[in-house]
């Protein structure tokens, strides 16, 4: 039988969809203000001015959007390869490891840019290890990549609580963190390209980790789409059995999928620890893991979605400190309500409007659906 | 003039610029078998949706018991009397008959007392009909014809007067397929409709009353079953006269290019689905294996073509072992002349979300002609796929449309052009033209035996006896996991039936 639902127009599907769903979560949202006993409309104007009201205010989006880049991107290339890798959390977490002992030992030799390709490397290196593991178990054993990268997301905080007050701590030193990176271990802002389009910035986070996101997404995107690696992991990831038959090794693909996945989130570390803080500490992730589940949802694992997605959600970071800030009945925890019902509508409900948006269309202009009502002219 | 259960007037349904039907018109009459045949992609299955609610048809009109009506959804479908059993059951696999036939018109909150109330209807329509089934049999323990019957029984429960039975034969074996048939005369003695949607002329002529033939979008021609015939119904169909018996010289059988000693294999489950087999297939010829589907033929091709363990025994292709009873590898299997038609084209052979060029490098992607290094040639990869497109008329002709969107037919083509292409020494081919029209059966085994004549040893596993006898030089039956008969090309179907069936030539002539 033939599918009993018809097609939207791409543009519908890729741009209308997700653009209904994230409003009607703010809607939602707009509910929840009015009953914490403020204003919605004016949560909204301090959401939006919060995120992109001054050079300052939008460099710390970007500045949020760069983590959830990479964490978004490490949980598409597992979707690709039927994989749902839950660690990226952890993953990141090991990284900035990587990316501490590459900067500890080379700070005070060496320039940024000769630190910065050897801490893109030992992150990468570290939230691959970390990834390694549950992917041998998931191509070997058969233990399912959702439990196993859950399990080491605890035994990474343990880890760095372990590392972070004993061996890594200076000595002397009261709080559970490296001592801070001389130049050689810091990034450049990247203050002067927003102030080059006019906008002016006191201090920021913004980084050059900016940049190689972008670039990430955009070898992410050649890599599943234009390699031959990329083409197996697409196989093994909608059909394991035409995998099979095509002689796609499947241990193989799942070990290098999640390998290449726990690295792009390993990288992720490389914003906050090397581009902002200058040191290693604690629960410096912050939840970038998990939200990078939520952007790779809303993006559809598309490069090209990931990083609007990335943005939406560092808006929400941004503008929702400044909501906190100004509103005193919004407290933080009201801002992850509101992230969660983005999640909600955007990857759970992500299809709730699909048939109702299909309706439109269909009574609108039925040739855009190549669809209409019929039988109703009938005597 | 006879009364009609359905009447569709001028139906049209267009999907983007494909018309899939134009301005239908059909009546079907009260109590009768009404079958509906066309190739694949010929609009039958968009106009059985349409009359089920799945779709709603551009313009047209639809008249139930000559009444005027709209058909919304397939919950409308039901209300009017219309039934359907699709082509892939919709069953719950580890529910008994009894919770399947009433899942959805439960009626009430506890499911104990609306299961003994359904208990003694499903019983009357089990005697009424001669639907024999136990109702609190577990449905995956249940053969394939039997769980056809659990759907006719799920329609009947309903209130269906009209049912409509996409394909119903494709899963069956010929016994099977004979019993379904008792049924349906019973349903129509008891005034039920039936309309029957299929592409083997050999049902239509055993069942029908009535006949309407659909090419390309249009219903081309309505006829009386008893005045019509096989070769004008075949030609109606595509248009053109077909061959239904493939024209073929004698083979000229060379050196034995694959060869199979004491092959068996264990399944996950224990069961040992491959008993100890061994043949010799030549350049030059068709080995043919028949057999009832479920008899080890399936386990027999994955494991010749690496995909899947063998217990012990052996292979060899073209002189040289495949390890079936460690690591062979598909791909290198491939490199080695190996070329594999799948039996399952969706699941295996296919990744149907991919585009189709995506498709017909598949399992051969690691090929310097379609790669750059590391890096996919796209633009060799689409131009090679256009190549294939052209020499095997694969409709419509747009590499970059996505697999899923192709007829079945179109989709088996994909399959074939890639594993014939490649110029194999060894082609293992399963069910070639399952679910696939007349036109391309026809091309398919042309090519089959085109690769025959150009040396090939092709080994062909197929449930079609017809197909087996017309394209084999030799035939090989397969019962139970063990070859129970080895016969010549024109071997007598009726000794080949016994065969099937488990039951040796010597025990028939007792």
């Amino acid at each position: 039988m033939a599918v009993p639902h018809g097609k939207l127009p791409a543009w519908a599907d890729y741009g209308l969809l997700p653009l209904i769903n994230v409003v009607v979560a703010f809607g939602v949202s707009g509910l929840v203000v009015l009953l914490a006993g403020e204003s919605p409309v004016r949560a909204a104007t301090l959401l939006v001015q919060g995120a992109f009201g001054s050079g300052q205010n939008i460099a710390y989006t970007l500045y949020y959007a760069t983590s959830f880049i990479f964490t978004g991107l490490a949980v598409a290339v597992a979707f690709h390869g039927g994989l749902f890798n839950i660690g990226g959390e952890g993953q990141a977490y090991v990284g900035g490891l990587g990316v501490a002992l590459v900067c500890l030992s080379m700070d005070t030799l060496v320039p940024w840019y000769i630190t910065f390709p050897v801490a893109i490397l030992g992150a990468a290196f570290a939230g691959a290890a970390w990834a390694f593991i549950p992917a041998v178990l998931q191509a070997k054993r058969g233990s399912h990549v959702v439990i196993t990268t859950i399990m080491f997301n605890f035994i990474a905080a343990s880890l760095m609580v372990y590392l972070l007050v004993g061996p890594l701590k200076p000595a002397g030193q009261m709080a559970p963190q490296t001592r801070t990176f001389f130049e050689g271990g810091q990034l450049p802002k990247l203050n002067w390209m927003l102030e080059a389009v006019g906008f002016s910035i006191r201090s920021s986070p913004l980084n050059i980790s900016f940049l190689l996101a972008i670039v990430c997404a955009f070898l992410v995107w050649v890599l599943i789409w234009r390699t031959r690696l990329g083409y197996e992991i697409r196989t093994q990831g909608h059909s394991p059995k035409a995998a099979r038959y095509a002689g796609i090794g499947e241990a193989r693909i799942v070990i290098i999928t999640m390998m290449i996945s726990g690295a792009l989130a390993g990288m992720m570390a490389l914003n906050p620890v090397m581009g902002d803080t200058n040191r290693l500490q604690l629960d410096f992730v912050t939840g970038a893991g998990f939200v990078g589940i939520a952007v790779a949802l809303m993006g559809r694992s598309h490069p090209a979605g990931i990083v609007p997605a990335a943005i939406l959600f560092g808006m929400l970071y941004q503008g929702g400190a400044e909501i906190a800030f100004m509103m005193p009945n919004i407290s933080r925890d009201m801002i992850v309500i509101i992230q969660g019902l983005v999640i909600l509508f955007a990857g759970a409900l992500e299809h709730m409007f699909r048939p109702w948006l299909f309706m439109a269309f269909a009574s609108l202009s039925p040739g855009s659906v190549g669809l209409g009502r019929a039988g109703r002219e009938g005597a | 003039m006879t009364e009609s259960a359905i009447e569709l007037v001028g139906i049209n349904k267009s999907f983007g610029a494909v018309r899939a039907n134009q301005d239908i018109n059909l009546k079907i009459e009260k109590g009768t078998i009404h079958g509906i045949i066309g190739e694949n992609g010929a609009g039958k299955s968009t106009l059985m949706s349409i009359l089920y609610g799945f779709y709603q048809a551009d313009s047209g009109r639809i008249l139930i018991n000559d009444k005027a009506t709209t058909i919304d959804s397939p919950d409308d479908a039901i209300k009017q009397g219309i039934g359907m059993v699709h082509q892939h059951f919709m069953l719950v696999q580890n529910f008994s008959v009894i919770e399947n036939v009433i899942l959805g018109v439960e009626g009430e909150a506890l499911l104990k007392s609306s299961i003994s109330k359904a208990r003694a209807e499903l019983l009357r329509l089990v005697r009424e009909y001669g639907l024999e089934v136990d109702p609190n049999a577990i449905i995956e323990e249940l053969p394939v014809g039997l769980q056809q019957r659990v759907e006719i029984l799920k329609a009947l429960y309903r209130g269906a007067e009209i049912l409509i039975l996409d394909e119903p034969t494709g899963v069956l074996t010929p016994a099977e397929a004979d019993h379904l048939f008792q049924v349906l005369a019973q349903l129509k003695a008891q005034g039920k409709t039936i309309v029957l949607i299929t592409h083997k002329l050999r049902e239509i002529m055993a069942i029908t009353d009535n006949v309407s033939v659909m090419r390309q979008g249009k219903m081309v021609a309505t006829r009386k079953t008893s005045e019509t015939t096989v070769e004008e119904l075949a030609e109606l169909m595509v248009g053109r006269r077909v061959l239904l018996r493939v024209e073929k010289g004698a083979p000229k059988p060379g050196e034995v290019k694959l060869s199979v000693k004491n092959l068996t294999v264990v399944d996950s489950r224990g069961v040992t689905v491959v008993d100890n087999v061994s043949f010799d297939v030549r350049g030059g010829e068709i080995v043919g294996i028949a057999g009832v589907a479920g008899n080890g033929q399936s386990q027999l091709l994955e494991t010749i073509s690496g995909i899947r363990q063998a217990k012990s025994g052996e292979v060899m292709l073209n002189g040289k072992p495949i390890d079936v009873t460690g690591q062979a590898d598909p791909a290198d299997l491939r490199h080695r002349g190996l070329a594999h038609v799948p039996e399952d084209r969706h699941y295996v052979g296919l990744v149907l979300p991919f585009e189709e060029n995506e498709n017909s490098m598949l399992g051969y992607h690691d090929r310097d002609f379609y790669l750059r290094g590391p890096f996919l040639n796209i633009e060799a990869i689409r131009a090679d796929a256009r190549d294939k497109i052209e020499k095997y008329d694969i409709r419509p002709p747009n590499e970059r449309l996505k697999t899923a969107n192709f007829s079945g037919g179109n989709q088996q083509k994909i399959v074939l052009a890639r594993e014939m292409e490649k110029d194999p020494d060894v082609l293992i081919v399963g069910q070639p033209t399952r679910g696939v029209d007349v036109g391309a059966i026809e091309f398919i085994h042309r090519r089959l035996i085109d690769m025959r004549d150009q040396g090939k040893a092709v080994l062909l596993v197929s449930v079609e006896l017809d197909e087996i006898r017309s394209l084999s030089d030799r035939i090989m039956v397969m019962f139970d996991g063990r070859i129970v008969g080895h016969r010549d090309g024109d071997a007598d179907e009726g000794e080949l039936g016994l065969l099937m069936a488990g039951i040796e030539a010597k025990e028939a002539a007792e």
